[in-house]
């Protein structure tokens, strides 16, 4: 072999040493960590997203609960009140809901045969709002009053605070994580960086001695840690991405957890993850670095 | 003390003050030491070991800081140093380490490319030489070879390339002749000596005092880091003559490169 070597060919060689044995303990770790970071990010959307959703349905609606007075029947005293919601500025809708789907909704608790034919089951008023301009609930127990119906509007406003409470929370949890799973990603490249340079002590003393500056040095491990956390963040994040379109095929169109819709661009969360990845070990590995070699006469 | 004739002005490359090292909370190493190096010249430096000679030489190639005293390297106090200009000096040192700490994972050619890889040459302006220098050290059969499958000599020879190669301002060596047999060790210390006639300021650490008696060359004595013999000058004329190695022929191109890489040439934070 070394006959045939020909110096005219020769290209300069990589300075540190490839493939230290913990080297791929290291992609592995960082890539979980980036696979769970991309996951966070990828359920923290849709979360978000039917938090959302359920707030926008509840907000473009209302029910009004009507009582009868006197001799009128409850199907008229309901259609008077759909009329009068359906005159108020802001309603788009209003219809009355018939009597055999409001049982159907008391049918959970109380049974479908038995006392809930004698009991005066109340009538129900379902009130679409317009999404530009929605009635208030005073408007709308305001128009009710004028036309003489005693009735109760349900906004749904409590509902809402526990759903828009619910999504703030998800969203603080889903970027809290984020931010845990960089900093372990980030520590555990510097604890590395620390240990390549611990194990390279010696190349990076000669080096040091041949006449490398600090920014030189700190350049190889740089490069190296930071092509090794970019592999990491391709393997973690497109196991992330793959893990959900996996759910999103399965469950058909709402997804394997029809709780948490999972759109097909929210995968795209998953695609800077390499480049993140990258740089958080490339700033580690270069403020490692040079804060060893800095240790040095 | 060999001058260059063509030299107008004699400049110190080394000027120790009243240098002190300590290691830690040890006794000092080095004590009270005052030295002068002029540019061009070339001494040997004796004692026995563990008198403090490999210390010495540390201080000289920036691997230590003094303790106590001031040191001037080309000129520049180094305690008054800025870091980021420290690698410059380095790289107008060639060392040729006790240790000879080669680069295990890398080939005999890229340990020799080292120093003119960091001062940001390009390779095509030192291959070549780099060959030349391999092949002269007899090491042109094994330029692709790693270090782990040389013997302790071609090890040794190979880390004289690698101090060499750049054709730095001044050569220090720890006993570069320790593991060589007398022919490659008088050899070396021709190329040296060709070196030094260039205008290479030469420090050599020997115990090989029969070496150093031969060679004709000034020495300075270290015990217990304490310098006890002043400067001998050399001979007036050449010792490298009474060698008897002028025919073996050195490596042309210490003749073509010019003395040092300046610092204009050098690139920063030339990338990996």
């Amino acid at each position: 072999m070394s006959m045939a070597f020909n110096p005219a060919r020769w290209k300069p060689a990589a300075l540190l040493p490839h493939e230290e044995a913990h080297d791929g303990a290291l992609v592995f770790v960082v890539a979980v960590l980036c696979f769970l970071a991309c996951a966070t990010a990828i359920f923290a959307i849709s979360a978000d997203r039917a938090a959302q959703g359920w707030a926008n349905q509840l907000q473009g609606s209302a029910t009004v609960i009507i009582r009868t007075k006197g001799s009128e029947s409850p199907d008229m005293a309901a259609s008077r009140a759909a009329e009068a919601l359906a005159g108020t500025p802001g309603v788009a809708q209003a219809l009355v809901l018939e009597r055999a789907k409001a049982e159907a909704l008391l049918e959970p608790w109380l049974g479908k045969d038995g006392i809930i034919k004698d009991l005066p089951v109340p009538r129900l008023v379902t009130v679409e709002l317009d999404p530009s301009a929605p009635a208030s609930a005073k408007a709308l127990d305001k128009a009710l009053r004028t036309a003489g119906v005693d009735a109760t509007v349900d906004d749904h406003s409590l509902w809402m605070k526990d759903i828009i409470h619910a999504g703030q929370i998800a969203r603080i949890a889903a970027v809290s994580l984020f931010a845990l799973m960089a900093l372990a990603a980030a520590a555990v490249i510097a604890f590395a960086t620390r240990a390549g340079l611990s194990a390279r002590h010696d190349v990076v003393e000669i080096m040091h001695l041949t006449g490398a500056t600090d920014g030189f040095i700190a350049n190889l491990f740089q490069a190296r840690f930071a092509a090794m956390a970019a592999l990491a963040g391709l393997l973690g994040g497109g196991a992330a991405a793959l893990l959900a379109a996996g759910i999103r095929l399965l469950g058909g169109g709402y997804g394997l957890i029809p709780v948490l819709p999972i759109g097909w661009l929210d995968l795209l969360v998953a695609l800077p993850s390499p480049l993140i990845a990258g740089l958080v070990a490339a700033i580690a590995a270069r403020v490692t670095a040079l804060g060893l070699i800095r240790a040095m006469p | 003390m060999i001058e260059l004739a063509d030299r107008d002005q004699v400049e110190t490359i080394v000027r120790f003050d009243g240098v002190g090292l300590r290691y830690g909370r040890a006794p000092e190493t080095l004590q009270d030491l005052s030295i002068e190096l002029k540019a061009g010249s070339f001494h040997f430096l004796t004692g026995p070991s563990g008198a403090g000679k490999s210390s010495l030489l540390k201080l000289i190639y920036l691997a230590h800081r003094p303790s106590r005293g001031r040191i001037e390297l080309f000129g520049q106090d180094i305690g008054r140093a800025k870091r980021k200009d420290l690698p410059f000096l380095r790289r107008r040192i060639g060392v040729v380490f006790q240790e000879m700490h080669l680069l295990e994972h890398l080939t005999a050619f890229d340990n020799v490319a080292l120093p003119m890889r960091l001062s940001g040459q390009k390779p095509t302006t030192y291959r070549t030489d780099i060959a030349e220098l391999l092949q002269w050290v007899g090491l042109g059969t094994k330029m692709h070879a790693m270090p782990e499958t040389l013997s302790g000599g071609e090890r040794q020879r190979l880390a004289i390339a690698r101090a060499v190669v750049a054709r730095p301002e001044i050569i220090l060596a720890d006993e570069p002749t320790g593991n060589l047999d007398h022919e490659m060790g008088q050899r070396i210390l021709k190329l040296f000596t060709e070196l030094n006639r260039l205008g290479t300021t030469v420090l050599i650490a020997s115990h090989d005092l029969d070496l150093v008696a031969s060679s004709g060359m000034p020495a300075f004595n270290i015990e217990s880091g304490r310098l006890t013999s002043p400067y001998m000058d050399a001979t007036e004329d050449d010792p490298a003559d009474d060698l008897g190695l002028v025919a073996s022929g050195e490596p042309e191109f210490i003749y073509r490169r010019p003395l040092t890489l300046s610092q204009e040439d050098s690139l920063e934070d030339e990338g990996p």
